[in-house]
């Protein structure tokens, strides 16, 4: 029996659906995260855990007990907010003891918990402060104290980090996983920042207009991608169209040239496709025979760094390819207008299931 | 110095002229007496009518805020959580005194309560629940803004929903998260319900009620140097109100505000 179990969860405001045939199962001491952009109902599917929504039909089940419609102060689940929502009239201990004084635990219990928080979310000598003293990312660190003070079932997060500075963000990231991992509490995420979501979960879902996209592993969320939508948002990526040739053998065309992917896939020959192909899986220059080829010209090329990001144009109004090679010092970049040769692999290509419209997966590579 | 700055200092200058030269001029009218502080002695302690009438007023001041509080802040509250749509609506219901003169209200108050089903016009404790009622509904208008802005100043849904996580129900989360956190627009508001309270006329007069107003209106039309002295000293008690609203709202960040903002 699984821990967190939502079933055929949806979710109507008036005419819209917000969220629509969710079915999760958690097991205890798991980290999920719900990935996806804002409006896709990650939010309001974690707000119907915490129970400040009710779901217009489906269940909700904590620990083995149906709580779909059970009052959010019943539910004993912790919730940080991505505004901090620390109460300003009181000291960060009496932010932290405020669920166990409402469970009437004694005094001294309530400090020496308090003290053992602080301990945990390294705020040792805070406790007398008032939340306006602290930075955004202590206050932040106080919320987490605050949402696991009274030992929690479940831990709820909604986009916590999302306010705060980029270095802040990765270093308190590290510090939420580890002392998720330290208390083994079944904790669910939401964001929309794809490295967050990698990086922190045990398990992702990757979610879009209401619908899960995607369940699974970080690894399988992005090696994997099962939709043209989840293949878009988490990371770049080249999404190519295709025409089939013999589906059986493996072979299409992208932009006229011949293509061969390792294994089988599905549609009639001269049926158009689409084809993703990660940045980092294309490499540049012919390389040896058997390899896949793409020949265009070089339309951008941008120094980020560690990397330098090329993109080749297939033909006049053909496809772009973007593929990213790492700098060095000794590295011989193409230039503008160049023609160059790329190459991928034959197990490189993913054909993706046409689930997703082919507009939004657009405007999402036009974004990025 | 720029001569921004001197502009800057004109308006300042002409502004402090503005509210202080009638003060002062009251306050220099009612010491032309032929005995200086004559009119003061006489107000505070030859005249019973004073104390009394203040007093009275300040009680029913004061049961009034609590009254209008226990309903607006609910109210306030309960809008801005779960009706944002009404909020107009509970808007305009709460400026309608402005629009209804009291006279309307105290009469509408004497013919519906002169009767059955609930005669209340017969004595005076039935006279003052009247009077008390009918002060909370002149409250509205600046109890609701007042308050309405410091619930707007706090992230109420957040809080609320924080607090609820962690267990605790709808009169927990009013006492110790709402209320401490709009403890200055609560002052403000009440604060000034007070002083509608104590300056009001119309109603007490009509309900026949041995409060402030009535009283400064009789001794203005009876006395010469009296109001004036009066006038002096009601300002007085005015700005000591105040500072203790500022005081009582120290420590806290929210700024003190007098009058609800917008």
């Amino acid at each position: 029996m699984s821990f967190l179990e939502l079933t055929d969860v949806q979710k109507r405001f008036g005419d819209t659906t917000a969220v629509e045939g969710f079915n999760l199962a958690a097991e205890k001491g798991e980290f999920v995260s719900f990935l996806g952009p804002s409006g896709c109902g990650k939010t309001t599917t974690l707000r119907m855990i915490a129970g400040f929504e009710q779901p217009t039909s489906g269940t909700i089940r904590i620990n083995d007990e149906d709580v779909t419609y059970r009052s959010p102060n019943k539910r004993n689940v912790g919730m940080v907010f991505q505004s901090y929502a620390l109460f300003p009239n009181m000291t960060v201990a009496d932010n932290i003891g405020f669920g166990l004084k409402v469970r009437k635990r004694p005094k001294d219990q309530i400090k020496k918990r308090v003290a053992e928080l602080l301990e945990i979310v390294n705020l040792p000598d805070k406790g007398a402060r008032y939340p306006y003293q602290l930075s955004g990312g202590q206050q932040q660190r106080v919320a987490l104290a605050r949402a696991l003070a009274f030992e929690p079932q479940v831990l709820l997060l909604d986009e916590p980090l999302s306010a705060l500075d980029a270095k802040i963000r990765v270093a308190l990231r590290h510090e939420i996983r580890s002392i998720q991992r330290q208390l083994g509490i079944t904790t669910v995420y939401v964001t929309h920042d794809q490295e967050e979501a990698l990086s922190l979960s045990d398990r992702v879902v990757v979610m879009s207009e209401g619908r899960m996209e995607q369940v699974g592993t970080p690894f399988e969320i992005y090696n994997f991608p099962s939709t043209a939508f989840v293949a878009s948002f988490v990371g770049t990526l080249n999404v190519l169209p295709g025409v089939v040739v013999d589906a059986s053998r493996g072979e299409l065309t992208i932009a006229g040239q011949p293509v061969r992917l390792g294994h089988a896939f599905e549609g009639s020959a001269g049926r158009e496709i689409r084809v993703a192909l990660r940045p980092e899986m294309v490499q540049l220059g012919p390389g040896e025979n058997g390899t896949n080829r793409l020949t265009g010209k070089v339309g951008d090329v941008s120094f980020l760094g560690s990397i330098v990001r090329i993109r080749l144009a297939l033909g006049e109004s053909g496809p772009t390819v973007v593929l990213d090679v790492f700098n060095e010092p000794t590295l011989r970049l193409p230039q503008l207008g160049d023609t160059a040769t790329v190459r991928f692999p034959q197990d490189g290509p993913l054909v993706l299931d046409p689930k997703a419209p082919v507009e939004s997966v657009e405007a999402l590579i036009a974004e990025a | 110095m720029k001569l921004s700055r001197i502009f800057s200092w004109v308006i300042f200058i002409l502004g402090v002229l503005y509210f202080l030269l009638p003060l002062y001029a009251t306050l220099e009218f009612s010491l032309r007496t032929k005995v200086p502080f004559v009119a003061y002695t006489n107000v505070l302690f030859k005249d019973p009518q004073f104390a009394g009438s203040l007093i009275y007023s300040a009680i029913v001041g004061v049961i009034t805020i609590l009254v209008s509080l226990l309903i607006i802040v609910p109210t306030a509250y309960w809008v801005r959580l779960r009706l944002p749509r009404l909020r107009p609506v509970v808007e305009f219901v709460t400026l309608l005194p402005f629009v209804i003169p009291p006279v309307i209200l105290a009469f509408g108050l004497l013919r519906a309560y002169a009767g059955p089903p609930l005669p209340l016009t017969g004595t005076d404790f039935g006279l003052n629940i009247l009077v008390v009622a009918a002060y909370v509904v002149l409250s509205f208008p600046y109890m609701y803004r007042a308050v309405d802005s410091g619930l707007q100043a706090i992230n109420v849904r957040t809080l609320t929903e924080a607090a609820q996580s962690m267990g605790a129900g709808w009169t927990r989360i009013l006492i110790s998260v709402i209320f401490p956190n709009i403890r200055v627009a609560l002052l403000s508001g009440a604060f000034l319900t007070l002083a509608i309270v104590i300056g009001e006329y119309t109603i007490a007069s009509f309900l026949v009620r041995p409060a402030f107003g009535p009283y400064l209106a009789l001794l203005g039309r009876d006395k010469a140097f009296e109001p004036a002295a009066v006038t002096i000293i009601s300002f007085g008690l005015t700005w000591m109100a105040m500072g203790m609203i500022a005081l009582l709202g120290r420590g806290s960040r929210q700024r003190v505000q007098v009058a609800g903002a917008r």
